[in-house]
């Protein structure tokens, strides 16, 4: 039956939104390296192609919009676990409006769609670690407590601990155990698990050329079928892997 | 407190007439027979108790007749100082008791003038006098101690009778004879709220001690795995409180209406892992409560989730045709409960098709459990800078949310210590891999009431899901003794052992369903659930801690002296365990016991060891408390009397072990093997402690988790202490301690200490009093030893003169083979007795030796004198078999101050325990914790158990 908390990285869908044209140019970024925006769509599209063929996932693209260059990193406009859905309130003015069209679709789907709505809140949805037991909300630019009251509120089932980014403080925060592994890397720790029915444990991770230290520790995890996608390009924008999707599990009834 | 005075008044009383009796013994007799009618009519009149309670009654009245036939004739003797005598010559074997006893005591009388002849009335009556003493002393003890019991605060002395009264003898109630109950013990109806929402009205006797009623009430539920419950009531700010079962229910609730609740306290993490459906069964309905009143916070979906497990748990499979969209009004699932929600919760409960009541139950735990906040208990605070938080403690440790979001955890093994002084509350964090040092948090609550509450519930939660036993007073640190703060029941991995012994077909219950109806036409509507639910949310209020001691607002007061603080750790460590040692005395009660007729003694003085026997006796009764039976004081009193007669067989001598330390200090240990006797001394001094401890003044404690053994709790003095050493200072120096001369070195004199076993048994210790002699620090040497003679029975014991010089046995005597009736009980926990059996009254045949060991003492010059009386306290703790109680007395003398520390050990156990190796360790920890003393004395009572034949 529908045990709560369970069949965690279970998805059915994934919400990627396509590449504007402005992306290159003017999306956010702390760093000032050139993107390629071709290469950078070239990725983009492998990475959907992976979602779709490779993992059978139901992609809903939505399409660009030339007005929100961040768009594509439909990640921090929405965090969704188990039913319910809740649309952010990014931290980034600019980007605000990119939750509309989240919303949308994410109402279509038929989740419980929660809206955070308070004008002293914000939070990105890159910002929330979700570890299948519990979340962890980093505190940052771009999230504040506010935001993070918010999140618990929508889902109260869980705890959420806001925390400094730092693994070993979740691990002390954690009512649970998690098994730890180290990636060289910084970036290359920004993954997307998948735990499908077809597939068993799915990992999409960053390519050996990378980060060729951190691609070999992940190709230690024997039982997980390991997809490397590279992601060269939207990182020069801030963009991780998770950044581009927002997975969810929609049972096809109750 | 008018109620209060009241009753205490009428305690008094009983006492006191017991006492005059004597002179009148006609009386007395006349007043036997009315007080053996009483109990029986009782379960006439209760025709609607359940049939099983009568069934009880029947099976142990037949017993109690015969222990009060018996009884009367000593009752009546004891009144009688003559006939008294006559009597024991004549049936007792224990004449060779009396015998050295009445010359031992003739010394005292002696040496010891008036005024010192008050704490050794303590002491004795505190021992739990021994059967065998002759009439007279009895006698003189009585006036002595009714003196004393004057002097004390009245609150002391109602304790002590309270608890007496309590358990044990449920069925003595006072409904019965309606003349006799104006007189007696009233009794109250407590309302209790069960987890289906029904009213359970429980009479008992107003000073019943909590676990009376959860008693009551657990065996109404007819549940066995009850150590996940506890009740709660709602003090005067409206919070929630957990009534705590050693305590009497009169002094917690204070003014309050005797209305509670029946709560989970401690959720277990793996609902699964539970033995019983019906203990799952209450532990959904509490969820049920948790959720309905959003303390059990969760999403939408769960709500409807777990609203459909409980649908399908009382209704069973969804029916079409019966169970239209509002079947399910009636139920509340959430705070707030939209037709949306309702519509989601029909849904999800056709999909349950098939499942049982108890795979539902099961079902809905599985996803209760997972919820962050399960099993969470918060509490206001607010952080070091001001900023309002909350604590919750749980299973796993301590959770710290700032609103909804959880800010900060600490695992249980990560804390070191938890503490709380006034209204703060602390945690000592073990150093991360990184760091070098400990950190210390701070929290601010609201008042001292509340940090107190919080630092308790962590302790028991600490105590019950980490712990295998509950912690027993460090081994190695005598005065570090554990606090009455300590969890006493059964940790979770306890009652997870016993429940594998729970052997019974499932028992039948009925799930709220039915009873929802009813309790609609009594319009009483489900809201109640709810209702009783708030109380954990809302913060606690400012005025709580006036409150607590409904006395004195100001227990803030004098405390700050003791601070913790880690400079002064020596110092506070010490005058910490003093006050913990004190605290714990005042406020443990380790072990459910039956103990009522034990405290019964105490409160007639006269009444003899053989009293306590039966006492225990009538401990099974505890252990399955009858419903509406309690007897009211009155009553009561008069039963011990008659039991008094019986006494006379039985009991043996009381062995104790008595360990002097020298120098400036002494420590007297002394061991008892008797747990009876010193039941009696214990509960004495447990009245009177409580007396203190009614008082949650504490400002402060600590406990320290990490250590599985140690919990050092401190807690600072509070004005009771005040109130009691006034009473203790009262009374002279004994002359007991002056007579002796001894001196030893300091330290070193330990002297071997031969321990013979004892039987099996709880035990207990008294405090004495006595012990105070001054003997200047000047004379390093000279070693004063205290001497407890209060235990009449014990024959040998007296012997081990005062005055002795010789290093080594000083006499070994060896008591007659006596008969004794008593309870042999192996299990620690009273409540796990009451849970798996109860056990009957076996006959046991006890052999009493007593040797003393007196270390040389250098110098016997004029110690004789008595100094000036400072200051006197006793503490008293208790661990599974032994009991320690700790008198620590100052006197002024000469100018010169002298600490004496009389200790006593009880160890009760079975041949399984070492008695030898548990004596040497008590002396060795003794010495361990106070370098600077020497052990000036050891007496070792053992009281051994000849044949088993009694057991079943």
């Amino acid at each position: 039956m529908a045990d709560l908390m369970t069949g965690f990285g279970n998805f059915t869908h994934a919400v990627v939104r396509a590449i504007p044209q402005s992306f290159a140019k003017e999306a956010l970024r702390t760093n000032c390296s050139e993107v390629d925006q071709v290469k950078a769509q070239r990725e983009y599209e492998h990475y959907v192609g992976v979602l779709k063929h490779k993992l059978g996932l139901q992609v809903l693209e939505l399409p660009a919009d030339e007005s929100l260059p961040d768009c594509v990193f439909v990640e921090d406009a929405a965090v969704v676990c188990g039913d319910t859905a809740l649309i952010t309130r990014p931290g980034a003015a600019s980007r605000r409006k990119e939750t509309e069209a989240m919303k949308k679709v994410l109402t279509e789907l038929n989740l419980n769609i929660v809206v955070m709505e308070d004008e002293m809140a914000t939070l990105d949805g890159g910002d929330v670690l979700f570890t299948g037991r519990e979340f962890f909300v980093g505190l940052s630019k771009r999230t504040n407590q506010r935001g993070a009251e918010i999140l618990a509120d929508a889902f109260k089932d869980y705890a959420v601990s806001t925390v400094p980014r730092a693994l070993k403080i979740m691990q002390q925060m954690s009512d649970h155990r998690y098994d730890k592994l180290t990636v060289p890397d910084d970036l290359a720790a920004n993954c997307v698990y998948m735990n499908l029915p077809s597939k068993g444990h799915v990992l999409l991770h960053c390519t050996p050329e990378e980060f060729p230290e951190s691609a070999k520790v992940f190709e230690k995890l024997k039982d997980h079928m390991l997809i490397p996608v590279s992601n060269t390009e939207k990182v020069k924008a801030d963009g991780a892997l998770t950044c581009m999707g927002v997975f969810i599990n929609k049972k096809a009834e109750i | 407190m008018t109620t209060e005075a009241g009753s205490e008044t009428e305690v008094k009383k009983e006492p006191e007439k017991a006492e005059e009796q004597p002179a009148v013994p006609e009386q007395e007799t006349a007043a036997e027979p009315a007080q053996e009618a009483q109990p029986d009519p009782p379960a006439e009149d209760k025709p609607d108790e359940e049939e099983k309670e009568k069934e009880e009654e029947d099976k142990t009245s037949p017993e109690k007749k015969k222990e009060k036939e018996q009884s009367t004739g000593k009752g009546i003797s004891r009144f009688l100082p003559p006939w008294l005598k006559k009597q024991k010559s004549q049936s007792q074997e224990g004449l060779k008791d009396s015998a050295p006893k009445e010359e031992v005591k003739p010394p005292e009388g002696t040496e010891a003038p008036a005024e010192e002849a008050q704490p050794e009335k303590e002491e004795k009556h505190s021992i739990g006098s021994a059967d065998t003493q002759p009439a007279k002393e009895e006698k003189g003890e009585d006036t002595l101690e009714k003196d004393t019991e004057q002097k004390e605060p009245e609150e002391s002395q109602t304790e002590v009778k309270k608890e007496e009264e309590q358990i044990v003898k449920p069925e003595g109630k006072a409904d019965k004879s309606p003349l006799k109950l104006t007189k007696k013990m009233k009794m109250v109806v407590c309302q209790v709220t069960m987890l289906d929402g029904t009213q359970f009205p429980c009479e008992v006797e107003k000073r019943a001690k909590g676990q009376y009623l959860f008693f009551k009430v657990c065996e109404h539920l007819n549940l066995l795995e009850k150590d996940y419950f506890s009740l709660s009531y709602k003090d005067p700010t409206d919070q929630k409180c957990w009534l705590d079962p050693m305590k009497e229910i009169k002094r917690q609730i204070r003014n309050s209406p005797w209305q509670f609740a029946f709560n989970v306290k401690f959720y277990p993490p793996d609902p699964s892992q539970l033995t019983e459906d019906i203990t799952r069964y209450l532990l959904c309905l509490q969820l049920r409560e948790d959720m309905a009143s959003g303390r059990l916070p969760c999403s939408f979906v769960t709500h409807a989730l777990l609203g459909s497990y409980a649908l399908q748990a009382e209704l069973g499979d969804h029916d079409p045709d019966e169970h239209r969209l509002d079947y399910i009004s009636d139920f509340q699932f959430a705070p707030s409960q939209t037709k949306e929600m309702e519509e989601k919760v029909v849904e999800l409960h056709k999909t349950h098709r098939g499942l049982t009541p108890a795979q539902a139950d099961a079902q809905f735990l599985e996803n209760a459990k997972k919820l962050s906040m399960y099993g969470v208990d918060l509490h206001h605070a607010k952080d070091s800078e001001g900023v309002d938080i909350m604590l919750g403690v749980c299973a796993n440790g301590l959770l710290i949310y700032k609103d909804r979001l959880r800010i900060n955890r600490f695992a249980w093994p990560k804390i070191l210590k938890i503490s709380y002084k006034r209204s703060n509350f602390y945690i000592k964090i073990r150093p991360g891999e990184t760091e070098q040092f400990e950190s210390t948090v701070g929290f601010k609550l609201p008042n001292h009431r509340a940090a107190k509450k919080v630092w308790k519930v962590c302790v028991e939660h600490h105590t019950f899901f980490r712990l295998m036993s509950p912690e027993q007073p460090p081994k190695a640190k005598f005065l570090t003794l554990g606090s009455k703060f300590r969890y006493s029941g059964r940790t979770q991995a306890q009652t997870r052992q016993a429940s594998t012994l729970i052997d019974r077909p499932a028992p039948y219950f009925e799930r709220t369903s039915s009873k929802r109806v009813s309790r609609s036409l009594d319009g009483a509507p489900m809201v109640n659930m709810s209702d009783q639910g708030d109380s954990l949310v809302p913060g606690l209020s400012v005025s709580a801690a006036d409150k607590e001691n409904g006395r004195d607002p100001s227990l803030e007061l004098p405390s700050d002296s003791k601070d913790l603080d880690k400079a002064q750790d020596d110092v506070l460590k010490h005058q910490a365990s003093i006050s913990e040692l004190k605290r714990s005395f005042m406020e443990s009660t380790p072990e459910p016991r039956p103990s009522q007729w034990d405290k019964r003694l105490t409160a007639s003085p006269a009444t003899s060891l053989r009293l306590q026997l039966q006492a225990q006796g009538s401990a099974d009764d505890k252990q399955k408390p009858e419903p509406g039976e309690q007897a009211e004081v009155e009553i009561e009193e008069t039963v011990v009397i008659e039991e008094i007669r019986k006494v006379p067989k039985a009991k043996a001598a009381t062995p104790e072990v008595i360990l002097v330390v020298p120098a400036p200090t002494v420590v007297v240990v002394e061991e008892e093997p008797k747990k009876e006797e010193e039941k009696a001394g214990q509960e004495e001094k447990r009245a009177s402690t409580s007396s203190d401890s009614h008082s949650e003044s504490e400002e402060e404690a600590e406990y320290r988790p990490e250590a599985v053994t140690v919990a050092q709790i401190k807690e600072e003095p509070e004005e009771e202490e005040v109130e009691e050493a006034p009473s203790k200072e009262a009374p002279p120096p004994e002359p007991e301690a002056e007579a002796q001369p001894g001196a030893a070195d300091a330290g070193e004199a330990v002297p071997e200490v031969k321990e013979e076993e004892e039987e099996t048994a709880e035990d207990e210790e008294v405090p004495t009093d006595e012990a105070q002699n001054g003997h200047p620090e000047a004379q390093p040497a000279l070693v004063s030893v205290a001497e407890e003679e209060d235990e009449p029975r014990v024959n040998g014991d007296v012997s081990h003169a005062e005055t002795e010089r010789v290093p080594q046995v000083i006499c070994c005597s060896e008591p007659p083979v006596v008969k004794t009736e008593m309870v042999t009980i192996s299990d620690t926990f009273a409540a796990q007795k009451t849970e798996i059996s109860t056990k009957e009254v076996p006959i046991v045949h006890t052999e009493t030796k007593t040797i003393t060991y007196e270390a040389a003492e250098l110098d016997g010059s004029g110690e004789a004198e008595p100094g000036v009386l400072m200051t006197a306290q006793t503490i008293t703790s208790e661990s599974l078999c032994t009991t320690t109680t700790t008198h620590i007395t100052k006197t002024l003398k000469g100018g010169l101050s002298e600490t004496r520390i009389e200790k006593r050990i009880v160890i009760t156990g079975d041949s399984d325990i070492d008695h030898d190796q548990a004596l040497a360790q008590a002396i060795k920890e003794a010495k361990e914790q106070h370098p600077d003393m020497s052990v000036t004395r050891v007496v070792v009572h053992k009281e051994t158990e000849l044949a088993d034949e009694a057991e079943d």
